[in-house]
């Protein structure tokens, strides 16, 4: 029960993250601060979403491969955002 | 709550999908495309479809998602020409009722279904025992129905063939696309140092477990394959020349293995492609061992693309 909660609970903090983090993709201003916006999402939700369904992997392998997955995102994000962000100074230096 | 999760899926592709097709700017027409394969991924893992699901995200959006890109990346110079372009008002009309005519035989067709659709499944589970593999999936590809998986393998090497044709007379023999040159203390290549032995060891275990789970060789050569283009990419290593006759006899390798095990089942089981009794799953294991390298290589080139430097500087 008191697993249920805590599932329920982060896994909509996770679910608001990535709505705040869609509505700052769409309304921020210039392409840095868009890819802020989209790392919050990506890095603080998937990592609740994941913490949530921690409890209801059914076995520690199951959810180390849940940690292993958001790891991974972690690390796929960070690089992308770091080439999206050089292309964007390279394509308007002063922005 | 889950028929509203599905039904918003489905609205989202079939948005994605009109998106695709209706902007100008060949760059988001690709995006667009890729988000519809990982979204159709979601659809296949519904619908219990796992192993589908799994071809459909590692192919559907990963590799056709590379070969999308990097043929938009190719057409940017003729956007400007291409967006001018307009069609005529009949022409338009005619496409219009052919997509239309098309989209509701189909339509017709899925609705005047059988309910329950006819299957296969109880003879699959039934006949499964004999080939010794837990996947039924696995059983139906590689036992059942081997002749569909022999082709599939082998026109991807008529895929490969295709594709090298395109190289310019002279650089016929040579390397695939640019030498990628990455800072060397940038993020890609920290990051194409760090992914591919993941990587690799997923798409290992995800061809491994497919005897038993969902996966397969398909998925985890796409693996294999796309490791190594992010090592090319970052200019850690390069595309081998395709005149190496290392390459040519690695790619036909898998299939002609696949073959000979075959023509073997004529003088051991009376027919081509069939097992002799009790050696159902080590043959099959051997022939999934086999199409493995040659796979991930067939691949990895396939995604490399044509022929554009001189193999020998």
């Amino acid at each position: 029960m008191v697993l249920d909660i805590i599932t329920v609970f982060a896994v909509l903090t996770g679910a608001f993250f990535f709505l705040a983090g869609t509505v700052g993709l769409l309304r921020f201003p210039d392409t840095l601060s868009r890819l802020h916006a989209l790392t919050k999402a990506d890095n603080l939700g998937l990592g609740l979403v994941v913490l949530g369904l921690l409890p209801q992997a059914g076995g520690v392998s199951a959810a180390l491969k849940l940690v292993c997955v958001w790891l991974l995102v972690l690390l796929a994000s960070a690089t992308v955002s770091q080439l999206i962000a050089r292309a964007a100074r390279q394509l308007h230096p002063r922005a | 709550m889950i028929e509203t999760l599905n039904a918003g899926v489905a609205v989202l592709i079939l948005a994605l999908a009109i998106f695709t097709i209706a902007t100008r700017e060949l760059f988001a027409a690709a995006v667009g495309f890729i988000a519809y394969g990982l979204l159709l991924t979601l659809v296949w893992a519904q619908l219990h479809g796992l192993d589908v699901a799994l071809i459909e995200g590692a192919v559907g959006g990963g590799l056709t998602g590379v070969l999308v890109i990097g043929s938009a990346a190719r057409l940017r110079g003729t956007q400007v020409t291409a967006s001018a372009e307009r069609l005529g008002a009949s022409a338009r009309a005619a496409a219009a009722i052919v997509a239309g005519v098309v989209a509701a035989v189909l339509a017709a067709c899925v609705l005047a279904l059988p309910d329950p659709a006819p299957t296969l499944a109880p003879q699959v589970a039934a006949n499964m025992t004999a080939t010794g593999v837990g996947n039924p999936i696995t059983a139906v590809l590689l036992a059942f129905r081997a002749i569909d998986t022999l082709l599939e393998v082998i026109v991807l090497i008529f895929a490969l063939i295709a594709v090298w044709s395109l190289a310019p007379d002279g650089v016929w023999g040579g390397r695939a696309g640019p030498r990628y040159d990455a800072d060397p203390n940038g993020i890609l290549v920290y990051f194409a140092r760090i992914l591919p032995p993941i990587g690799v060891i997923v798409g290992i275990y995800i061809f491994w477990v497919g005897a038993d789970h969902p996966g397969g060789k398909f998925q985890g050569s796409t693996f294999l394959a796309a490791m190594w283009l992010l090592a090319a990419r970052a200019g850690l290593t390069d595309a081998p020349p395709i005149s190496r006759v290392w390459v040519r006899i690695a790619v036909v390798a898998g299939p002609v293995g696949f073959v000979v095990i075959g023509l073997a089942g004529v003088v051991t089981a009376g027919a081509f492609l069939a097992y002799p009794a009790g050696y159902a799953k080590p043959l099959i294991l051997a022939i999934e061992w086999a199409l493995m390298p040659s796979l991930a290589l067939t691949l990895a080139l396939l995604m490399a693309g044509a022929p554009q430097r001189p193999g020998v500087p």
